[in-house]
């Protein structure tokens, strides 16, 4: 009863086998001759595709899109600017370290009342991705488009799958755009050029960015699939956004505290303090923002050794010699963050998906 | 759910034969919780032929065509197009089924060239075949010179035109049009019928689903009435009025002064049961008869001296279906 009728999932199982089974030189049955006349096309495309191909033109063709870019571009270049500044001031004394490129992105701290780089990243990032899912479907059934489109000869999750692959994709352009815009500045300001290390790790940043963005995607694909409105939908993405990246910090800490209060003379070693600290740590890894955070910090810093410094005792640190993660060490420790924000993406896109699947095609 | 596993349902079928029965429909029903949409349809529609799908809001028409298509899935009962089931196949029959949805939509930043390529690309139709096919379509249904401005300046009746367009972009040999005439200008609905009419003719099998019976009539081949999820009468349009018409008819007659002498020389006539004077008209006679008794009552009245001016069946042919199904169930439909 729930289940629609173009959503079973054996016959789309057996189609795609046999897509597959036929290769350019495997043996043609009647059904395939057959096809391929119908299709008259060299090649079979799959529905997403298109739909994607489609949908990646509107958004990169967009106001939105523009917009987004040149917003983030600015505030990009502003950050890297301002950092490039305080570095070059330091750099008679930072001459010869390594990775200075990376600091350009994640000075670790605002500099001038101007936040690094990263920052801007973690707080916009979503707005991307909320801009590009929140009127993915509902879009369709207000200007009346569903049905005419599901009428076509396409599998229903084609046009899920579709937009989303188009929303990241635009995602992924901005943002590659963005960084470019801005390491080409740092370069400039700088003069010097990223170490092979720097490009890798600037590179796995950026694939943890389109995830970590892809998230608010998904979510906002699943806002606009479960209600029927693009305003109320753009208005639940925007505040679950605010209460994560704005307040949660807030609740985390007063939830923390009254679950595991600290005692106001307590030193900042006492097993009070730290059960508290760790109690913090965990609840706001709910957040898929302080996930995103901490594996910016590792991945853009190798001389962080773990996510959460202020949990390190002097008894730990004492002795340590000072020196850079290389890349897989760097991964290791941000791994658990990592396929958590994979994970989230892939639920959030997973319910938008299911219930994208059983509704019907009217309202 | 209760399909039948039929090998063949997952082929695609090959070049369509253009006569026979194109869409079978056995028992279908679609149940939404208690609310029945479609309660046993049966239903068969051939190629070459307009089958009107006529009925009041509400009444489950598009509920059924959206089974048809495959998507959504019916409750009980079995569906054909083109022999391939749309519940378990349904890209085989969208393949060659084209539809028109009630209130068509188009992407309004698109112009309505792009909005036809982009259903043309869907059905993985090549660029070089694409192009002149979606100028010619747009020639056929009178927006060529609109095909390059964008959808949002259109009038909704343009909007209907583009809808038909794109229907025709797959060359499907079966048409399903939800409500086609509803956002047109009278002239427009003659120049679409006429349209329906020759796709008809070239072999397409046209569903044509709408509530403005008056409108369709005249094109359509044989017509079902369907209200509330039933189908209460289908046929030929002559086969529906001939039952219609079985029961006592109503004759207006307004004819030379005085009233009362009319009146007489109209009850002299066999057949006629009952004269009454027109509610709003005072000068109108409303005559009941058993038989259609026009003829004889021209004759009688001219003969009598009082030339008829104005002589009319009430409720001529599907009229009076329309009343008796339409109107008393208007109120009862509730999915539109």
């Amino acid at each position: 009863m729930t289940g629609q009728a173009d959503a079973i999932p054996a016959a789309r199982r057996r189609k795609r086998k046999n897509l597959r089974a036929q290769g350019p030189d495997a043996p043609r049955t009647q059904k395939a001759a057959v096809a391929d006349a119908t299709d008259s096309g060299p090649r079979f495309r799959a529905g997403w595709r298109i739909i994607a191909a489609k949908e990646f033109a509107d958004h990169v063709g967009s106001w939105r899109f523009a917009i987004l870019t040149i917003v983030l571009a600015l505030a990009g270049a502003a950050a890297v600017y301002t950092t490039a500044g305080a570095i070059k001031d330091l750099a008679p004394a930072a001459s010869g370290n390594e990775s200075i490129f990376l600091l350009l992105f994640a000075p670790g701290q605002s500099i001038n009342n101007v936040p690094p780089f990263t920052s801007f990243i973690t707080f916009l990032g979503p707005l991307l991705g909320i801009a590009f899912g929140f009127d993915a479907i509902n879009g369709e059934r207000s200007e009346a488009t569903l049905p005419r489109l599901l009428a076509q000869p396409i599998y229903r999750d084609d046009v899920v799958n579709g937009k989303f692959v188009a929303g990241l994709s635009a995602i992924a352009l901005i943002l590659a755009t963005v960084m470019f815009v801005v390491s080409a500045l740092g370069v400039i300001q700088l003069g010097i050029l990223p170490g092979a290390q720097d490009i890798l790790r600037l590179l796995v940043w950026f694939i943890l960015t389109v995830a970590y963005i892809g998230f608010w995607l998904a979510f906002a694909l699943l806002c606009s699939v479960a209600l029927r409105r693009a305003a109320t939908s753009a208005m639940l993405a925007l505040g679950v956004w605010l209460v994560l990246s704005v307040f949660f910090g807030l609740i985390v800490g007063v939830v923390a505290n009254f679950v595991s209060p600290v005692d106001p003379d307590a030193t900042a070693q006492s097993t009070d303090t730290i059960a508290n600290l760790t109690l913090q740590d965990n609840l706001s890894r709910l957040s898929p923002n302080e996930l995103y955070t901490e594996a910016t910090s590792i991945m853009l810093n190798p001389r962080l050794r773990t996510v959460t410094p202020d949990l390190v005792t002097s008894d730990q640190a004492t002795g340590t010699v000072p020196g850079l993660m290389s890349l897989e060490q760097s991964m290791l420790v941000i791994w658990p963050q990592f396929v958590t924000i994979i994970a989230g993406t892939m639920i959030a896109f997973g319910v938008a998906y299911v219930s994208f699947m059983r509704q019907e095609v009217r309202a | 759910m209760a399909v039948a596993e039929a090998p063949a349902a997952e082929s695609v079928q090959p070049a369509p034969p253009r006569t026979g029965v194109a869409i079978r429909a056995k028992g279908l029903t679609k149940k939404y919780g208690e609310f029945t949409a479609v309660d046993k349809l049966d239903l068969a529609v051939n190629h070459g032929e307009i089958y009107g799908l006529l009925g009041p809001n509400g009444a489950g028409k598009t509920t059924t065509i959206l089974m048809l298509l495959g998507l959504s899935e019916p409750t009980a009962g079995t569906a054909r197009v083109l022999d391939v089931d749309p519940a378990r196949n349904p890209t085989g029959v969208k393949r060659q089924v084209g539809y028109m949805p009630d209130n068509v939509g188009f992407y309004s930043g698109l112009t309505g060239r792009q909005n036809l390529r982009y259903t043309a690309r869907l059905n993985r139709i090549p660029k070089d075949v694409a192009e002149p096919r979606i100028d010619g379509l747009l020639a056929r249904v009178g927006i060529a010179d609109a095909g390059d401005k964008k959808v949002d300046t259109y009038s909704r009746g343009m909007r209907q035109r583009l809808g038909l367009a794109d229907v025709l972009v797959k060359e499907p040999s079966i048409i399903i049009l939800d409500e086609p005439t509803t956002a047109i200008d009278p002239a427009g609905v003659d120049e679409v019928l006429a349209l329906v009419r020759q796709l008809a003719d070239e072999g397409a099998a046209i569903l044509l689903a709408s509530h403005l019976l008056h409108q369709v009539q005249q094109v359509c081949d044989r017509v079902g009435i369907f209200v509330s999820g039933k189908l209460v009468a289908s046929g030929t349009t002559d086969k529906l009025a001939a039952q219609a018409g079985a029961g006592p008819i109503q004759i207006e007659i307004i004819a030379a002064p005085p009233l009362d002498q009319v009146r007489q020389a109209v009850l002299k006539v066999t057949g006629v049961t009952n004269v009454d004077i027109d509610t709003r008209d005072k000068h109108m006679l409303v005559v009941t008869a058993n038989r259609d008794v026009r003829a004889d009552l021209a004759r009688a009245l001219v003969e009598a001296g009082h030339p008829p001016y104005h002589l009319r069946r009430r409720g001529d042919e599907l009229d009076e279906i329309y009343r008796r199904y339409f109107v008393a169930n208007d109120t009862a439909g509730a999915m539109s």
